[in-house]
């Protein structure tokens, strides 16, 4: 089963994996890429370069600047992996040409913390490098 | 998604950059959300105009955009960093302020009604039941689905521009008529305030998917329905919900064990320096209000009220700003609790808000520890 394209292109990268969902706007430092909610498994560490895996964007609609900043910032992820669609990370990636694409829950579980792979949003896959 | 020709043409960069960009957007989301068409929308609120949130990349993308863009419907702003009228009161540094000026500028020049208020639904006539519009702040979004019988996805700042600048929007699932939640949340605590049910809200954000049924609430008054709105917005992707108890969907309970979890995440201390009321933005019915409450009363700290400014000229003539003025209260237009930078942990050790999306962001955000209670225990405990 392939990959459901939203925002093409390819990334390569190594994954930053989790189950939580993400609120760019209050969690992420655009600046840096640094997450700063101390309530979430990230904390205090990075998205930078990676290929980002979490379930879904949530809460503020200004999470799209977010992504958007952090592209222009040069700390950006180089793709982003959800099960979900929400509006925010699917514009802000469109916006932002970060290659983003949304994956059935059996591809998502696949996918392992810290594993290298090319994240193909041309043709729906992905392998490990 | 099925295009029209001359939506192919503009993707393909036929009508300009512009609107090249915007179609972009709107492809995006649309094929993300399994639209099947794009339709017409009649007012967009878009989000995105506050120096602080979008930064220096925001500022620099819309002054771009706005050399040849023009909105297409109604469009309608979010609160920006500070109050224009006085600023110079704070003490905000001068780039920041022309970095503010310089988003406003591009949004004037877009033609925009500079409303800079978070609570559009409240200071404008709404259109006709089940008119199609295009709100990116989320608790204006679930607001109008919910209540006010409008139709809108929940937007981002950048689908709800896209949106202003084509008159389009995705054909989406909140769009059309057959939603049914699949999940009732059950209140199961009785005569829930407005801080009870912004946790009610952040709540069921976390749990619901696009939509979800609330059971064991009645009716809310306008500040408990917009601090359940704004709770919900903050927390998850949830852009709708409905009172009634649904027979066949799954059930989760809400009840002083869950409410407790969400306390305990957002109220990070029992002391404060400062109070802030307004996020969402005040109505004039809760300054009416709040000028009675606080009659014979004055605060002991500092308290910063937010309004739209069109709701401050109407209660500057009903006399309600005196009063509150006189009890201690700053009143500010044009932004909001939620990101401004007129509360820096530089100057501000802790704040007291009835508020689960100010609290939210303040800690966040703004670096500030919070202190939740609701209004009734705000004026008993803060004034003298």
């Amino acid at each position: 089963m392939t990959l459901k394209i939203i925002v093409k292109g390819i990334a390569k990268g190594k994954i930053m994996k989790t189950n939580i969902p993400i609120n760019f706007l209050g969690a992420v430092d655009k600046k840096t890429g640094v997450i700063r909610d101390d309530k979430h498994d990230m904390f205090q560490k990075s998205i930078k370069n990676t290929i980002l895996v979490f379930p879904h964007g949530i809460g503020s609609s200004v999470g799209a600047y977010t992504i958007y900043s952090l592209k222009s910032n040069d700390s950006a992820p180089s793709g982003m992996i959800c099960t979900k669609a929400d509006l925010s990370v699917v514009s802000g990636c469109a916006l932002a040409n970060i290659p983003m694409v949304i994956a059935s829950q059996k591809q998502y579980d696949s996918l392992v913390d810290g594993q290298e792979i090319t994240l193909d949003a041309e043709s729906g896959t992905f392998s490990t490098n | 998604m099925e295009l029209t020709k001359e939506e192919e043409a503009s993707l393909k960069g036929e009508n300009g950059e512009s609107l090249q960009l915007a179609y972009r957007i709107l492809v995006a989301t649309g094929e993300a959300t399994d639209a099947e068409k794009l339709v017409p929308i009649e007012w967009a609120h878009v989000s995105g105009v506050n120096y602080n949130t979008i930064g220096d990349a925001g500022e620099e993308f819309l002054s771009n955009l706005s050399k040849d863009a023009k909105v297409k419907v109604k469009t309608t702003v979010n609160p920006m960093g500070y109050d224009i009228d006085n600023v110079s009161n704070y003490n905000l540094d001068e780039e920041f302020i022309k970095k503010q000026e310089s988003i406003r500028d591009s949004y004037n020049k877009m033609e925009v009604t500079p409303s800079f208020s978070c609570i559009p639904y409240e200071i404008f006539d709404l259109p006709k039941n089940d008119t199609q519009v295009s709100f990116a702040e989320t608790n204006a979004a679930i607001y109008v689905n919910s209540i006010a019988h409008l139709k809108t996805n929940k937007e981002s700042a950048f689908s709800a521009l896209a949106s202003a600048l084509t008159g389009k929007s995705p054909y989406s699932d909140l769009r059309k008529d057959q939603q049914s939640p699949n999940l009732t949340i059950r209140m199961k605590l009785e005569n829930p305030n407005e801080l009870e049910l912004g946790m009610l809200g952040y709540f069921a954000g976390k749990v619901a998917d696009s939509s979800v049924r609330i059971s064991g609430v009645n009716k809310m008054d306008r500040r408990s329905c917009k601090s359940f709105c704004a709770g919900m917005g903050t927390s998850g992707t949830c852009g709708k919900f409905i009172l009634d108890e649904g027979n066949d969907s799954e059930k989760v309970d809400f009840d002083k064990k869950e409410m407790k979890n969400v306390y305990d995440e957002l109220n990070t201390t029992d002391s404060s320096d400062l109070i802030t009321l307004g996020s969402p933005q005040l109505g004039l019915e809760e300054l009416s209000d709040l000028s009675s409450m606080l009659k014979g009363k004055s605060f002991k700290k500092r308290c910063m009220v937010f309004c739209p400014r069109t709701i401050h000229d109407q209660a500057k003539k009903l006399g309600y700003t005196g009063e509150l003025e006189r009890a201690g209260c700053e009143i500010l237009s044009d932004c909001c609790t939620c990101l401004t930078p007129l509360i820096d942990k530089k100057n501000v050790d802790g704040v007291t808000t009835n508020s689960i999306k100010g609290a939210y962001y303040l800690k966040n955000s703004n670096g500030v520890d919070v202190n939740l209670k609701p209004l009734a225990k705000i004026i008993q405990e803060e004034t003298k």
